[in-house]
């Protein structure tokens, strides 16, 4: 027995056509997460010390550099996918949710921008 | 807002190993959401130039601070060991109840070794200079 509705046999368009592209996106991050945060552990715990002088020497580097906003680009993504789903697990009531979501959504991108921008910046030398 | 209970029930269940760790892979996850700032913070720290980074640094370097490193590299190797044995899980493997106990005490054995190996390194660096 099927449990679609009429309209929704019609449409024969699903749900929202989203759901195993939350599920897809937060494993392909996971992923790629797993040998970009032990690189970044490693390289920070192996740097001799953590003066303004040696970081921006290290993050200067291009290979240091692309890692780094990947790093973040990647972190921010999978933390927005996690911590969007355990919102939406916690928080009943539409209104409030969906305030939250928002609020959530945008400090993620907000800090993705400002990490790939600091990068960015001290890569190409604008950090003295 | 309905009436009628909404799931997740969390105070239903019993506490087994299942569930142990499942809300610990989730409340790690956002424990490291919650370092995301911390390092943008940094990040933006070092952007800013070296004056701007002194000032960081030593906010950044204050006795609370080792305290939640020491809390993000617990959720750090908790959340990438309990990650992994999820994306085995993704492949169609080890889902059996013996094996899924086993892959449990597993991941608890190797986050906590981990933590501390990464917990000493990052003492030991901290030792030979700021």
């Amino acid at each position: 027995m099927s449990l679609r509705s009429p309209l929704g046999r019609v449409l024969g368009t699903g749900a929202a056509r989203q759901g195993v592209h939350h599920w897809w996106v937060q494993r392909l991050t996971s992923l790629a997460l797993v040998p970009l945060s032990i690189w970044f552990l490693v390289s920070l715990l192996a740097l001799p010390a953590l003066d303004h002088a040696t970081v921006t020497a290290w993050m200067g580097q291009s290979w240091s550099a692309l890692l780094l906003m990947l790093l973040v680009l990647v972190a921010t993504w999978h933390s927005q996918l996690g911590v969007r789903v355990v919102v939406e697990d916690y928080v009943h009531g539409a209104g409030l949710k969906t305030l939250i979501l928002v609020s959530v959504t945008f400090a993620h991108v907000l800090l993705a921008a400002a990490g790939v921008f600091a990068v960015l910046k001290v890569a190409l030398g604008g950090a003295v | 807002m309905p009436t009628r209970p909404l799931s997740p029930h969390l105070s239903v269940y019993k506490f087994k190993y299942t569930l142990t760790t499942s809300i610990l892979n989730r409340v790690s996850g956002l424990g490291l959401s919650l370092g995301l700032p911390l390092l943008v913070y940094w990040l933006m720290a070092v952007a800013g130039g070296a004056r701007t980074h002194a000032r960081a640094a030593r906010l950044l370097s204050l006795p609370l601070m080792k305290l939640i490193y020491l809390g993000l590299i617990v959720c750090f190797c908790y959340h990438l060991s309990a990650g992994i044995r999820h994306l085995v899980w993704d492949t169609g493997r080890g889902l059996e109840r013996a094996q899924a106990q086993r892959s449990a005490w597993l991941v608890g054995a190797v986050s906590v070794a981990l933590s501390a190996i990464v917990a000493y390194c990052a003492w030991q660096a901290g030792a030979r200079g700021p």
